[in-house]
């Protein structure tokens, strides 16, 4: 079982730069004026390949596709909200469509998945991600539930060719498994839990929800939850995905972004819609508004249904003949 | 020079210039000797005069194309026809048609995307495509479209979506001047493009690090699409600006090859502390009394029978 110890996913991704940095010299790291204590030893043991571009996000994705272009790898590091959406066009025309054209190695690494910037508010908090990146082409979607898996994607994607995004959570937080296996990450989703009945699909921290969630209803209701961490919406193996729940009675799907609008619902549903007869699914996630209530992260989601005993009772009730 | 090669499009304009055909100053000052070897270009020393009648080639061509495909931002096109044939012909760009994405090429971004048709004629003469491809432009299976693509074969980065440029530039100038390299990287804007912020970001960017390999063409022809830039939204004094940036600024007549030349082959020769910015005034329709009369000449087309006129020579204005 892994430690209960509660890490910062960033940190374990940083560190696994550092050591990629020191194996290949092309490795450049940019950030928008964004750190981490992991940061300051990565940019003190390379501050020649350590470049702050400041409060520009636009210029931080310009600059890392004229890099890439000339044959460095990149990581491009900011704010989860800012990374995707200040700069949205540049992600798309320099980074997506150029990439189709030219080789290009560009870690786009945004902290602050869902609620995780909590007492923030919406500036910070990024709820529109998932749907806006997993529709862009030539572009990976990465969603990390733990420091385990972030580290391993780092490790897996920054000597490959490609474009992708990382989102990372803010908080500190336990490890839901051990490291995921490469196959388990090239399939972007692996099992945390077998079970009968009902499957929780979850990404990011509401796998941790899901997992409390499974907990309660195997101690309430007998039932054995099975839980999926969805650690890539893009490229996800939707064959071997649906291959996994085939079967399945009930998949309730767990994201903390706006429900209904092309996340990982979305993508459950095209993956179900041919056994849409035999399972029955619901998609569970962020109200389609922006919330100004302050508070803990978890009494947020509470506040908007997603609590763990808010999504045991989901999982009864879909369960429910 | 690739006079050589049979077709249509290249005899249409009429002009062959034969290297060395023409007395007078030879505007060549400059081989990179000993700087790369292997320096590919396969152009001709040209007099002041055999240039001057390229730049009339390229803007004859950039109509007959204007001609054949309306939907090309014919006004827009024509103002960089002689800041383009200065680096491709004048000795000042290093590059290799057969090889675009060679190592040893300098990086020339055309952040003004849809104002470049006037690069097509160029990159076809010289040899990054055939010559035919011109009489295609914007017809299904062409990879000449109304906007370029970073599929044609010379053009670097996604282009036409503007204010991009100069960042991605920035990137490229970063790694060039971190491996040493010798290469310079030069990005054209038009001055309307100037009112995206992401070009100051990368102002900025290019004055903190020093990005003396980094070269700024400003087409300043003075419009963007709905009205004169000054009354949109004033750049002025764009210069001052750029300086305070940390820039090195420089300014002339973009259409007089005689001023536009030599400010661009010093650039291209010396070493800068600093990033260079070059404004290159210009007319946008330049030579094209209609389009040069009008506020909204961006949307502008050209009609057949004027295209025809002024290809005939009834406009002296023209070069």
């Amino acid at each position: 079982m892994p430690a209960l110890i509660k890490t910062r996913m960033r940190d374990a991704f940083i560190v696994a730069v550092t050591e990629r940095m020191a194996a290949d010299p092309s490795l450049i790291f940019l950030s928008a004026d964004f750190g981490s204590p992991k940061l300051d030893i990565l940019a003190q043991r390379f501050p020649e390949r350590f470049i702050n571009v400041g409060i520009a996000e636009q210029n931080l994705i310009n600059v890392a596709a004229g890099l890439a272009l000339e044959g460095h790898a990149v990581v491009a590091y900011a704010i989860a909200p800012f990374l995707t959406m200040r700069c949205y066009e540049q992600v798309r025309v320099n980074l997506c469509l150029l990439s189709q054209v030219r080789p290009m190695n560009v870690t786009l690494a945004g902290v602050g998945a869902g609620y995780s910037y909590d007492v923030s508010g919406p500036t910070h908090q990024a709820l529109e991600d998932l749907s806006i990146m997993r529709v862009l082409p030539n572009l990976g979607v990465y969603s990390p539930a733990d420091s385990a898996t972030a580290r391993v994607l780092a490790q897996q994607l920054l000597p490959e060719t490609g474009i992708r995004y990382l989102r990372m959570d803010g908080k500190e937080l336990p490890d839901v498994a051990e490291a995921p296996t490469v196959a388990e990450l090239r399939q972007g989703f692996r099992f945390l839990r077998r079970g009968q009945g009902v499957t929780l699909v979850a990404t990011g921290y509401m796998v941790h929800k899901a997992l409390e969630a499974a907990d309660l209803l195997a101690q309430q209701q007998g039932v054995q939850a099975a839980v999926i961490d969805i650690m890539a919406l893009s490229p996800l193996d939707g064959q071997a995905l649906g291959a996994a729940l085939a079967g399945c009675p009930a998949v309730l799907s767990l994201e903390e972004g706006f429900v209904g609008k092309g996340g990982l619902d979305a993508a459950l549903r095209e993956i179900l819609w041919p056994v849409a007869g035999q399972t029955r699914f619901k998609g569970l996630g962020l109200p389609h508004h922006y919330r100004f209530d302050i508070g803990g992260r978890d009494s947020l989601l509470a506040a908007v249904g997603l609590g763990p005993e808010q999504i045991a009772g989901q999982a009864v009730a879909l369960l429910a003949p | 020079m690739r006079t050589a090669v049979p077709c249509v499009v290249a005899q249409a304009s009429g002009t062959r210039v034969q290297a060395g055909s023409e007395g007078g100053r030879r505007i060549r000052v400059h081989r990179p000797e000993g700087r790369v070897p292997g320096f590919r270009n396969d152009v001709p020393m040209m007099t002041l005069a055999e240039l001057q009648a390229k730049a009339r080639w390229v803007w004859q061509q950039t109509l007959l194309i204007h001609k054949r495909a309306p939907e090309t931002r014919v006004a827009s096109s024509l103002s960089p026809v002689e800041a383009l044939v200065c680096l491709y012909y004048g000795d000042i760009l290093r590059f290799s048609p057969k090889e675009p994405l060679w190592e040893g090429r300098d990086r020339l971004i055309v952040s003004k995307g849809h104002g470049s048709i006037a690069l097509y004629p160029i990159l076809a003469d010289l040899g990054f495509f055939p010559l035919s491809e011109l009489e295609q432009v914007c017809r299904p299976g062409s990879f000449l479209g109304g906007i370029p693509d970073p599929v044609i074969p010379g053009y670097e980065t996604v282009n036409g979506s503007l204010g991009h440029g100069l960042g991605v530039g920035c990137g490229m100038a970063l790694a060039l001047q971190r491996r040493h390299s010798s290469n310079r990287v030069w990005v054209l804007v038009g001055d309307g493009e100037l009112h995206e912020g992401a070009v100051w970001e990368a102002i900025m960017f290019a004055g903190h690090h020093r990005l003396g390999n980094l070269t700024l063409i400003v087409d300043n022809n003075s419009r963007c699409m709905l009205n004169d830039t000054a009354c949109v939204v004033t750049l002025a004094p764009l210069a001052e600006k750029l300086k305070a940036f940390g820039w090195r600024v420089e300014e002339c007549d973009g259409h007089d090859l005689a001023a536009l030349h030599p400010r661009l082959s010093a650039i291209g020769r010396e070493p800068a502390g600093q990033p260079v910015a070059l404004i290159a005034n210009t007319i946008k329709g330049h030579g094209v009394p209609s389009l040069e009369a009008s506020p909204i000449s961006h949307v502008l087309s050209v009609p057949a029978g004027e295209i025809d006129r002024l290809l005939a020579g009834d406009y002296a204005g023209a070069h």
